[in-house]
């Protein structure tokens, strides 16, 4: 797995596109700090791109990596090795590279600018973290659709249709629902909504480690309790986790079984 | 004649009298081992316009009542020490003076207002360099006027409001100057009731647990350079008419019903030159008119400004909006207030003349503002990627919020 791991992360490497990606993360963290030359208010504007980017870019990536290396993969399998690291090699090759070029591309540039001498380092780093589990997720999200659909055409339209579901559409009925049910007490459905959604969970874990946390204060009392406390934030740690091992075992699970 | 002469010997006698009393102006002074151990003996003996010097030590007496003109003033802060029984100075005479006095431990009732110091009905009283612990309620002025609560400490442990009183209370009040005040942890920091002509200037008002400063039927006030910090719910001004609000600073009042600035049934004030730094709602304002809002600072609050019904003829000009979840919210589709050159930090216009104007008008209700209002729940989709779709639709072509709610000539840089 290790080596199959290794191919595809120089692979991608290789193809510039994990360049791309960390001159494109680069560019945007100094232009974010030059223009507010405020950290924590980057932070903020941070975070808008990266619930709604990563898990884009994060799908698009996996899809296009899958189907592109097919024939290689088809190869792999006539060789003796084992169906599942062949895929999580894969998984985590690409996964691995996208992380790390959002880690160095946004750390670069508020390392330079002084923020290890500033108190956002922390929601900083909830950034990154969060950033890195929505890329892990929707890299495994989408090599799941991929494994599952033949027709290129088709497993493309799924995966931006998943991005689009949880990152709008979501959302959408999420509000819907609130207002059609606004005589019922909502705060533990709406606590639920949002585990239930990565990119939302993403959303209020960051946004209570900011100083948006006042917001919240004003009905969000249970959320600010849940989320606010050391407790709160380990439970939507390992949702985040669970989020993440899910696609996994889904991808272990279809890949076992297919057909080539 | 015998009319006259007898008119001459009273007035002779007056000045005798007043001679004896200004040459007499004595000073007593207290402290434990002397002969005087006692504050309340010693205001006993004295006469009026005499000089009371309380040494440092500590002094076990409540109830202290202070009848006639004096300057009572501690050398190095002797402590007095109501033992928890019960009001502590009773101020009832015109012209007195307390000075440098630590006063500890005033009887909590659920009957009485005990206060540590009271004045009733008394004019040119001057109450200075004092420190209050442990107590009910601080200075409470009642019925008095013309007097000076300056550069006090009153530092309360007040846990709930039913058994807490306030720092500094003023109820049938006026022309009363509240200066350098340091007030915490009482119930409300400073509180008004039916006082006018009240001068609250450089005070500190800080981890109250209901309001920092609280106004209630006060009109003429004026109060500037004031800090409002971490209260329950920051200032309150209700039911007032022509008060003026400079220069302060209200900051962190965090929680489900926390204002940096309350108004209710306010008109006719002017609110000028104030910060309101992450609060979670900077004004909430509620039927109040014709009200200056200038020059103000809204920073990082959840809300900067929020409009409750029935607010008409309010001007806010040339205040700075910066980085707040909502710029204004509104809960009606009716606007009578006008919004003008203001900066907004979330304003992406252009200037293409280079006036200093934004060419485009600037909304500051977004549509999210108002479903949140309906369902306050709705919060947890805070910046999510659809509501930030459904904000600019709405402003694109406004069909829930005011029309003409907007800022036409919003500024292009922060003013200084």
């Amino acid at each position: 797995m290790m080596k199959i791991l290794k191919y595809s992360f120089y692979d991608l490497i290789r193809s510039r596109w994990s360049y791309v990606y960390f001159l494109f993360y680069l560019t945007l963290g100094f232009v974010l700090l030059f223009l507010n030359n405020d950290v924590s208010k980057a932070v903020i504007t941070l975070m808008n791109v990266i619930i709604v980017l990563i898990p884009l870019i994060g799908t698009i990536f996996g899809v296009m990596y899958y189907y592109n290396s097919r024939e290689f993969t088809e190869l792999l399998l006539a060789q003796p090795i084992k169906r599942s690291s062949i895929f999580m090699g894969q998984y985590f090759g690409v996964a691995g590279s996208l992380t790390l070029s959002l880690v160095l591309g946004l750390g670069i540039p508020f390392g330079l600018y002084g923020l290890l001498r500033s108190n956002a380092i922390f929601d900083f780093s909830l950034l990154l973290v969060t950033g890195a589990f929505l890329t892990f997720i929707f890299v495994g999200l989408s090599f799941v659709i991929a494994i599952a659909n033949e027709n290129k055409i088709k497993g493309f339209g799924y995966a931006v249709l998943l991005w689009l579901f949880l990152a709008v559409v979501y959302d959408g009925l999420f509000l819907m629902s609130l207002i059609v049910f606004e005589e019922y007490p909502l705060d533990t459905f709406s606590l639920v909504a949002t585990m239930l959604n990565p990119i939302d969970l993403s959303r209020i874990l960051i946004l209570l480690k900011l100083d948006i946390s006042a917001l919240l204060g004003y009905t969000g009392a249970i959320f600010k309790k849940f989320f606010g406390t050391d407790l709160g934030f380990l439970v939507s740690m390992a949702i985040l986790f669970l989020w993440t091992v899910l696609p996994i075992l889904g991808l272990r699970h279809k890949a076992r079984r297919k057909d080539f | 004649m015998k009319l006259d002469l007898l008119h001459m010997k009273f007035i002779l006698g007056i000045i005798c009298l007043m001679g004896i009393q200004m040459g007499m102006a004595h000073t007593w002074t207290v402290c434990t081992t002397c002969e005087n151990s006692s504050i309340k003996e010693a205001i006993q003996q004295a006469a009026p316009l005499d000089t009371i010097l309380v040494q440092k030590g500590t002094y076990l007496e409540f109830e202290i009542l202070v009848d006639k003109p004096l300057l009572i003033k501690g050398i190095d802060y002797p402590i007095v020490d109501g033992e928890k029984k019960g009001e502590i100075f009773r101020i009832q005479s015109d012209g007195v003076t307390l000075d440098g006095l630590f006063i500890i431990n005033v009887g909590v009732s659920y009957t009485k207002d005990n206060a540590a110091i009271r004045v009733v009905q008394s004019k040119n009283f001057i109450i200075q360099n004092m420190v209050l612990e442990q107590l009910f309620f601080g200075i409470y002025l009642e019925k008095s006027s013309h007097g000076k609560v300056y550069h006090n400490r009153i530092i309360g442990d007040a846990v709930d409001e039913y058994n807490s009183g306030n720092g500094i209370q003023l109820w049938y009040s006026s022309d009363v100057e509240v200066r350098k005040n340091h007030v915490q942890g009482t119930r409300d920091g400073i509180y008004l009731e039916f006082s006018d002509q009240i001068i609250i200037t450089d005070n500190v008002s800080m981890d109250n647990l209901r309001y920092g400063l609280h106004f209630m039927f006060s009109n003429n006030d004026v109060y500037s350079n004031n800090t409002f910090e971490n209260n329950g719910a920051g200032v309150a001004v209700m039911f007032s008419k022509f008060i003026t609000m400079k220069n302060n600073i209200f900051r962190k009042n965090w929680g489900t019903a926390a204002y940096g600035m309350l108004l209710k049934e306010i008109n006719d004030a002017e609110i000028v030159g104030n910060t309101f730094e992450e609060n979670t709602i900077g004004i909430n304002i509620e039927g109040s008119n014709r009200i200056d809002y200038t020059d103000n600072d809204f920073i990082g609050n959840g809300w900067a400004i929020r409009v409750l019904g029935a607010c008409y003829t309010n001007s806010f000009k040339g205040n700075n909006f910066l980085y707040n979840s909502f710029d204004i919210s509104y809960n009606s589709k009716l606007n009578d207030n006008v919004f003008e050159g203001n900066f907004w930090s979330s304003y992406t216009g252009y200037d293409l003349d280079r006036n200093g104007i934004g060419d485009v008008p600037y909304r500051p209700v977004k549509l999210f503002s108002y479903v949140v209002n309906r369902t306050p729940e709705t919060i947890v989709l805070l910046r999510s990627l659809f509501m930030d779709i459904i904000d600019f639709s709405e402003r694109v072509s406004p069909v829930f919020t005011p029309d003409n709610l907007q800022d036409a000539q919003p500024l292009m840089k922060i003013r200084p």
